[in-house]
């Protein structure tokens, strides 16, 4: 009888060996184990996030190529020279329909002279200002293989610069080539829509600096706000390269289909 | 006509700003370089041990041990290529479900487990025998590999042979797998016209085994007579007939997705006809189609359907052999380069200009092409490729 009492005393004794090593190692693997990015999902609570569901419109109309916006961008975000977060395009159509496009340092300087290279008369001419998407199906999420670039709840495409191993997977996979390599981090760098002045109730810098108000961002939920009108009213407003089925929220009113 | 379509013209040359860089350069076409040759080298060493092919008995170790090679090189490319390699092992710790590159890690290390095992287990007998002939380091080193078993008896043998039979059957489709993701790595992205196609993982598999294999005859064949070894040709003959059979189908697909472009001449044709009649033209049409294929199909039809001589199989089935590695680099470098030079404007192109001292220049890709030889090289001082035979 003693005997087996002590048999279970140590069997006992074992099993709260083992239970303590089992937790002891499952939970500094935890702590060593790096989890996925959009593990600490960013707090959306009562915030200037909460409900709201952001877009992006640009009004091509209204574009007058000044370069602000590209300026602005650059001094936020202290972008190096050669690489864009956000970039103005001009086009222009000459009298046979032939397109031509440039941009020129991604437009930062502003478009002060003509092109003087065309040989027919120019039928029309336009800026196209270009930022990232923020797809509601990003390609870039899909393809990254570490979980660095994830879809933040309130809709922002954001990239984990902790997390990122610089493979440029995601810069071959976005169909609207606004990622980059950060040529001092080595991680992939991209326009967040000023993620950290949204947040704040403020809005993207490029936004704010627009002389022309070409470039309109608001919340979708909110029926007053401008994006809002013009999202629901009678106005052409398409989206870049649809066929990709990215479903951006960045929206361009008035563009023309020559466009890309 | 076509400019009322707001078709894009190529006129003005216009790459979207952040289009000039080209990310994936040389280390991203040697990487499905090596792991093809891995893959390929594994299946003629199945053919003997899975499907029985008697006539490639004489490469079938060798083989083996050329795949494990060059497979102790797959990373060193992604390595250099990463912007932080130091965080390579998060593709392991956090992997996207959803990326095709994010199970690199775990087939690419289940692969290796699995080769090992394989050569551990067909080498067994020679290790034994070798561990008898040996002293100090190498009889511990032989001891370690034979897991300090010396049991030759039948039944351990029949064991064995089981053992090599399952190890053998899972590795014809892990080899598959292992780089029919690779193609779909390139697959996978539709945001590129010229990679996005269903046909992608099938022409790396396929092109994989066309290296593999041409890298196993053209290796065999030079280390033989760099030993005053007498050349199987039989078995060379057999890996030729493989080749070719590989390579016409091979070239069929390669040819087969650009005739698919050019027949459908969908949105994005314009760039993929003027990419390859203009950037490409040299490393495409007249190097990858014309030289390096259409010529050593020629030569594969006279190797395996003419009266061919010993002689000229020694020599002609190397030359060959060599031709079509070289086709397979061209390939792998038209698709992963000559790819990302179409913007995404689709109005230009880029440029990219190989550098040779950069990380991922001309050098270093050369030296981790030879590296596996090196590799090579020592695997036969611990493996010999022929014991029986150094025996007899």
């Amino acid at each position: 009888m003693k005997i087996k009492e002590n048999s279970l005393k140590n069997h006992d004794r074992r099993t709260f060996i083992k239970k303590v090593l089992k937790g002891t190692i499952s939970g500094s693997l935890l702590l060593v184990i790096p989890a996925g990015a959009d593990v600490g999902k960013p707090e959306v609570g009562n915030g200037p996030m909460k409900g709201k569901q952001f877009v992006f419109i640009v009004d091509v109309t209204r574009c007058i190529g000044c370069g602000s916006c590209c300026v602005a961008d650059k001094r936020e975000y202290q972008v190096p020279d050669g690489y864009y977060r956000t970039w103005v395009e001009r086009y222009i159509k000459d009298i046979d329909d032939e397109v031509f496009v440039d941009s020129p340092n991604g437009g930062v300087d502003g478009y002060q002279e003509p092109r003087t290279d065309l040989k027919r008369p120019v039928r029309d001419t336009f800026f196209i200002p270009k930022l990232c998407n923020m797809c509601q199906k990003p390609s870039c999420v899909q393809v990254c293989p570490v979980g660095a670039t994830f879809r933040s709840p309130d809709g922002f495409v954001l990239i984990d610069h902790e997390r990122c191993v610089g493979c440029a997977y995601c810069i071959q996979a976005c169909p609207y080539s606004v990622r980059f390599l950060h040529p001092v981090s080595k991680t992939a760098g991209k326009c967040t829509w000023c993620y950290h002045r949204v947040r704040k109730g403020l809005l993207p810098v490029c936004v704010e600096v627009c002389p022309v108000k070409a470039r309109k961002f608001g919340d979708m939920n909110d029926k007053s706000s401008e994006v809002y009108k013009l999202l629901s009213g009678p106005g052409v407003i398409t989206v870049l390269k649809k066929e990709m089925g990215n479903k951006p929220s960045l929206f361009y009113k008035d563009a023309r289909r020559e466009v890309v | 006509m076509d400019s009322i379509h707001g078709t894009a013209t190529l006129l003005s040359n216009f790459v979207f700003p952040n289009d000039l860089h080209v990310h994936w350069s040389i280390m991203i076409a040697l990487y499905p370089y090596i792991t093809g040759i891995v893959a390929g080298a594994f299946i003629v060493s199945s053919l003997y041990h899975v499907f029985g092919i008697q006539a490639l008995k004489p490469i079938s170790r060798f083989s083996l041990l050329f795949a494990l090679a060059f497979l102790a090189c797959a990373t060193l490319p992604l390595l250099l290529h990463l912007g932080r390699p130091e965080r390579n092992t998060n593709i392991m710790l956090t992997p996207n479900p959803s990326s095709a590159m994010a199970g690199f890690g775990y087939i690419y290390t289940l692969y290796g487990i699995l080769l090992l095992l394989e050569v551990l287990f067909i080498y067994r007998p020679t290790l034994v025998a070798l561990k008898a002939q040996s002293q100090g380091m190498m009889e511990k080193l032989y001891t370690l590999l034979t897991f300090g078993s010396d049991n030759l008896s039948p039944e351990s043998l029949e064991l064995d042979r089981k053992i090599i039979s399952f190890l053998a059957g899972i590795g014809v489709p892990m080899a598959c797998v292992l780089h029919g993701y690779v193609g779909f790595i390139f697959g996978g992205i539709k945001a590129n016209p010229t990679w996005a196609t269903p046909l992608m993982p099938v022409i790396f598999l396929l092109s994989a085994c066309v290296s593999g294999i041409s890298g196993i005859i053209l290796i065999y064949v030079l280390i033989r007579v760099i030993r005053k070894k007498p050349v199987d040709i039989q078995c060379v003959r057999t890996c030729l007939s493989y080749l070719a059979g590989f390579f016409i189908i091979d070239f069929v697909f390669e040819m087969l997705e650009i005739f698919s472009h050019s027949y459908l001449q969908t949105a994005h044709y314009h760039m993929v006809d003027l990419l390859l009649s203009g950037p490409l033209y040299n490393s495409f049409w007249l190097g990858q189609v014309w030289i390096f294929s259409v010529v050593p199909l020629l030569i594969l039809g006279w190797l395996c359907l003419g009266k061919v001589s010993d002689l000229a199989i020694k020599i002609a089935g190397p030359l060959v052999s060599f031709m079509l590695l070289i086709q397979v680099v061209l390939m792998r470098w038209n698709v992963v380069i000559g790819g990302q030079l179409i913007s995404k404007s689709d109005r230009g192109f880029t440029e990219f200009h190989p550098e040779w001292l950069h990380k991922e220049g001309i050098l270093p890709a050369i030296i981790l092409i030879c590296a596996p030889l090196v590799i090579l090289y020592i695997l036969s001082k611990i493996f010999p490729f022929w014991f029986e035979e150094e025996q007899a």
